[in-house]
């Protein structure tokens, strides 16, 4: 069961200031869950900073995914943590503007990391750099967009026999 | 209740001997046994496995033997959604299929794409492959599959023995650029 901590998240963000500094953008709790916004630089040092201190060992990267402002012309990523030793989750989110989608790869942190950023890849176009492999892995291959940025029409556009009328367009 | 027997072709019958054309001969036997290969995605494909059991009894229409060998069925059931994905295995598993064959595109998926209107799902397998019968339903009951199959049947017996080598069925496959 997920449990709600108040001196743990504090633990983090004490350590986080201490040792990342001017590189953590924000920190606020968001539905019950400690959330941390960094600078996209430090974010696989952090990450692995979080993995190995031993007060805080967050050694399960439970899920990643992307996000995309296209007000703001930002692609972003979210890092959900776990920590089996206390029992405590947060999560870190990094951005990057539209034009330079780069991010560092957390597959040297948590191998299973692989498979998250390639899905990430394939549906949002962050580029993942250090990824050993870094291609689709569930649309088909020779897919130009990435149908999770909002500007990409999820019907099919194919098809020639719908009225729009009858849709109300 | 006695079996019912195939319905006998027209023909010429007398006594101890029965005459009809060939074509009608093979049209009686090839629709009273077909293999069907199922091509189960999604749940279209569960109604498929209720319409194989006891109750409906597919077995009834001489399709008793499953094929999970494309190279050994003459009917290809294709039942649920297929994703975009998925449709080059789709239609390599039809070009496997040794001719005569037939397809039926069970259920809203399988026809159009139902109610996946979506850049990832196949809209309708007729885009890659050619189809003979199409089952409505979102999923199709057991009986509306058995129609499904009946209508098949109905082209099975009723096909020309030369119509797979016919110009127009050649314009047919060249469409689909199936050799």
């Amino acid at each position: 069961m997920f449990q709600i901590i108040p001196e743990r998240n504090e633990l983090v963000v004490t350590k986080l200031i201490e040792n990342f500094g001017t590189s953590i953008d924000q920190h606020e709790i968001l539905a019950d869950m400690l959330c941390v916004t960094v600078k996209k630089e430090v974010v696989a040092e952090l990450l692995l900073f979080l993995r190995d201190d031993q007060e805080l060992q967050y050694n399960f990267l439970t899920t990643l995914c992307g996000m995309h402002y296209p007000e703001k012309e930002q692609l972003g990523v979210v890092y959900h943590l776990h920590s089996f030793v206390h029992n405590h989750r947060i999560r870190i989110k990094t951005t990057t503007h539209l034009t330079n989608p780069n991010v560092p790869s957390a597959t040297k942190v948590w191998p299973s990391a692989n498979w998250m950023e390639r899905e990430t890849f394939d549906f949002f176009g962050i580029i993942f750099e250090g990824h050993p492999n870094l291609k689709r892995i569930l649309n088909v291959e020779d897919m130009v967009d990435f149908p999770l940025r909002k500007e990409f029409p999820l019907e099919d556009q194919t098809r020639e026999d719908k009225d729009d009328s009858l849709f109300g367009r | 209740m006695a079996p019912t027997l195939a319905e006998t072709p027209e023909g010429i019958s007398g006594q101890g001997f029965f005459a009809t054309s060939m074509e009608k001969a093979v049209g009686l036997a090839r629709k009273n046994s077909l293999w069907p290969l199922p091509f189960a995605t999604s749940c279209c494909g569960i109604e498929f496995m209720a319409t194989m059991g006891a109750h409906y009894d597919l077995a009834r229409f001489g399709s008793e033997r499953l094929s999970f060998s494309p190279r050994q069925s003459d009917l290809l059931m294709v039942m649920g959604t297929v994703a975009k994905k998925m449709g080059p295995v789709l239609r390599e598993v039809y070009i496997q299929m040794a001719e005569p064959k037939w397809v039926i595109a069970v259920g809203a998926c399988a026809s159009s794409g139902g109610i996946f209107d979506t850049y990832s799902v196949l809209q309708g397998i007729d885009r890659i492959i050619p189809v003979d019968v199409y089952v409505p339903g979102c999923p199709p009951r057991p009986e509306q599959i058995i129609d499904g199959i009946i209508k098949i049947q109905e082209l099975v017996g009723n096909e020309s023995l030369r119509r797979r080598n016919s110009k127009e069925y050649q314009e047919l496959m060249d469409q689909y650029n199936i050799e």
